[in-house]
């Protein structure tokens, strides 16, 4: 008898691409998260895969916080343009000016959690009834407890305490009106699984999580890209090392390493080597044992 | 995730590609060291990072606590790192060179059956955690009832704390025979037992040398090489239909193509395949991903069938084999179990989902209740409140296409969902 069986990566996309057709299905108006990261260019792809050979019916929403590599803004236009895809944009810089939301001052200042709200203003004004992302459950604690379809209230919150239970493959994105979903189509990856899944799939990645050479500083144990967005301390010192990024966010809080990788398969070996986890990369995560949860109960992604 | 020092040393990359994905589930009562376990099969198969390591050495320093609490990697929320107990189900990812693997990590407190069955509900294995100084309490019986109501095909029973007997070999035999005489009148079709001490490590990743007379596996081997590529069910062909694709494009002008998950079985081009509930026949034409056209596809891919004849199907319908149909009805049995603080209205109205299907249903009638520690059929008290378990006949608007749960998980459960609050408030099990 032939032997029926999937490898890992090939059982997680069929399953992805199941959770993607199931928004599709049962939403009215979905947009997919977008940020130039490596997991939101995986479930593009797979969004990609899912509806072919049909275009994705969703809009790519990307929540802009003004701070950005140039190189990930330059790769999502020409995906856009590449696929015939719809981007919306989402800006910070607006919120602030609107007043919206306050700017964090002083040297650790960081606009990631000020994302919050535009990203529900846009949300609510564009009728998005449900929002995908790319967040994996081995990220992060709080998001070992995510639901593949995660209700959010009225407000926008989620309530860890007291989520729907999900089973087997059926989901649940019934909901009233106003309140929406946060689907999560790569839920059981790793970053393992992801940059396999990139190399199996040879998908063309931003130049910034190859090798380069950056002017970079360090606080705190984490090196950081030297920008117009950053204050330094006196103390801090700027200098040109050959470094890459293994997750890609806000300019101001994503941590560069010390990395010669400059394929896909040196990646990959540096993933399988490394002992600090990607997040272990990211400010955002270092300011208290529960910074995410309280983030993701306030309707951050 | 993720990788041993040994994999690190001659790591390759294409060995990668090609590893099994095993989903286990792990139950056991507050104090009898599930999350100590998680956390050493983790800690010793090099699959904490440093930053997590350094993180949970400070929490535990900060709690005062004399050694590294292993628990802490799991507990992800406030509250429950301040109440010392797990609240909701949890998803943690390690891999080993042969396996990539899936750890549901469930409660075991009286009032979170239904987070194991939740966990349970998509598990290939269970790990049963037994304190080897207690023996089979109440929740043992209940954990394996549940891994045996949700048909995981494999269970370990790991008789843990073995350091805290002496390292007892008639201890463990005893327990091993008291579970076996109460694992009889269950559903188990393959069961291990392991003695272990989670929080010293023996037997969990490596060999004990406290016990000379356990010649078994250690449960990373177990978890490793157990045979699960006959879990899922390839003989009887069941299409879901989730999606239909209509490109609207010129050089796609008239494709139509129905996507979806294959539920069961396998399915070729060229095979007779009937939609339910139409009834009308065609032949698959085509099977198509972005990769190129498959000639064959089984579950659980994710593809899209288009068809030789024009007829209309639309989300919800199913195609199977001609010659090998499911079952037709718009009444049938099932082995609900409820998952709200709302108890279940006797004749109550519910949204039903099945597959790729949606529709109204009332629970008919309420044949018994089950108490799961002893497994009695309660027929005077029909009252099915949160976390109770019973057998109900319900009766659906429209008829649904399914097997017994026993012959396949996906087509054989359903979820009832409330009308009002939209929330899910049981799953079922089809008898």
């Amino acid at each position: 008898m032939i032997d029926y069986h999937l490898n890992h990566l090939k059982e997680l996309e069929a399953e992805s691409i199941y959770v993607l057709r199931e928004v599709a299905a049962q939403f009215e108006n979905p947009c997919l998260l977008f940020s130039g990261g490596q997991d939101s260019i995986v479930v593009l792809h797979l969004a990609l895969k899912a509806f072919y050979p049909a275009s994705v019916p969703f809009t790519l929403l990307h929540v802009d916080t003004g701070h950005n590599f140039q190189e990930a803004l330059d790769y999502r236009d020409n995906l856009v343009k590449k696929h015939g895809l719809r981007l919306l944009v989402a800006s910070v810089q607006e919120a602030i000016d609107k007043g919206l939301v306050r700017e964090e001052k002083g040297y650790n200042a960081s606009r990631n959690a000020l994302q919050t709200i535009p990203l529900l203003e846009a949300i609510e004004k564009n009728k998005f009834d449900c929002a995908m992302g790319g967040a994996r459950r081995d990220e992060e604690k709080a998001r070992a407890k995510e639901r593949f379809f995660s209700h959010r209230d009225e407000f926008g919150q989620w309530d860890p305490k007291n989520q729907r239970p999900e089973l087997w493959n059926i989901f649940n994105g019934r909901k009233h009106v106003g309140e929406h979903f946060r689907v999560f189509p790569i839920s059981n990856w790793t970053e393992m699984d992801v940059w396999q899944y990139i190399y199996q799939e040879q998908i063309e990645m931003p130049s910034l999580y190859f090798s380069h050479k950056r002017k970079v500083f360090e606080r705190d144990g984490v090196w950081y890209a030297a920008s117009e967005f950053i204050q330094n301390k006196p103390t801090e010192v700027i200098e040109e090392r050959v470094v890459r990024f293994r997750t890609v966010g806000d300019i101001t809080c994503t941590g560069a390493v010390f990395s010669e990788a400059s394929t896909l398969e040196d990646i990959i070996q540096e993933v399988a080597a490394s002992r600090t986890t990607e997040r272990g990369t990211r400010a955002d995560d270092k300011r208290s044992e529960a910074a995410m949860e309280d983030r993701k109960k306030a309707g951050y992604f | 995730m993720t990788t041993t020092i040994e994999e690190i040393d001659n790591f390759d990359s294409k060995a990668y590609l090609d590893m099994e994905l095993l989903r286990f589930s792990t139950a056991g009562s507050v104090d009898d060291g599930k999350s100590t376990l998680i956390g050493r099969l983790l800690y010793d198969s090099k699959s904490i990072f440093q930053d997590q390591m350094d993180a949970i050495e400070a929490a535990s320093a900060k709690r005062g606590e004399e050694y590294v609490n292993l628990a802490l990697l799991t507990d992800g929320l406030r509250a429950e790192r301040e109440q010392g107990i797990t609240i909701d189900v949890a998803y943690r990812y390690f891999s080993t060179p042969k396996r990539k693997f899936i750890i549901a990590d469930t409660p075991g407190h009286i009032q979170y059956t239904r987070n194991m069955v939740t966990g349970a509900s998509t598990a290939n294995l269970a790990i049963i955690l037994v304190d080897a100084r207690k023996g089979i309490i109440e929740q043992t019986y209940r954990h394996s009832y549940i891994a045996s109501l949700l048909q995981i095909p494999h269970i370990i029973v790991c008789i843990n704390k073995m350091d805290l007997v002496e390292w007892d070999e008639k201890t463990f035999n005893r327990i091993v025979n008291d579970y076996k005489a109460f694992a009889s009148k269950l559903d188990i079709k393959d069961v291990h037992f392991l003695p272990i001490s989670a929080l010293a490590g023996d037997n969990v990743v490596n060999r004990s040398e406290n016990m000379d007379w356990y010649q078994g596996p250690t449960l990373m081997y177990l978890l490793e090489t157990i045979h699960i590529g006959s879990d899922l069910n390839h003989i009887d062909a069941r299409f879901p239909v989730q999606y239909v694709i209509r490109p609207m494009k010129n050089e796609y002008h008239d494709f139509r193509g129905y996507a979806g998950r294959i539920a069961g079985g396998v399915f070729r081009v060229g095979d007779k395949v009937k939609a339910l509930p139409s009834g009308f026949s065609s032949k698959i034409k085509s099977i198509v991903t972005m990769d190129g056209d498959l000639q064959e596809a089984f579950a659980p891919q994710s593809v899209t069938i288009t068809l030789e004849d024009e007829i209309d199907i639309s989300r919800g319908d199913m195609l199977v084999r001609e010659n090998n149909m499911p079952q037709v009805e718009q009444e049938f049995d099932v082995m609900l179990c409820w998952m709200n603080e709302k108890q279940m209205v006797p004749r109550g109205k519910y949204i039903l989902r099945h597959t790729s299907r949606e529709c109204k249903c009332i629970v008919k009638e309420t044949k018994y209740k089950l108490n799961i520690n002893t497994l009695q059929r309660l027929e005077d008290d029909l009252e099915l409140g949160l976390n109770d378990i019973g057998r109900v006949t319900i009766r659906t608007t429209v008829p649904l296409f399914f097997d017994s749960y026993r012959k396949n998980r996906n087509t054989g459960s359903i979820i009832l969902v409330d009308e009002s609050t939209n929330e899910t408030v049981a799953a079922g099990m089809i008898v």
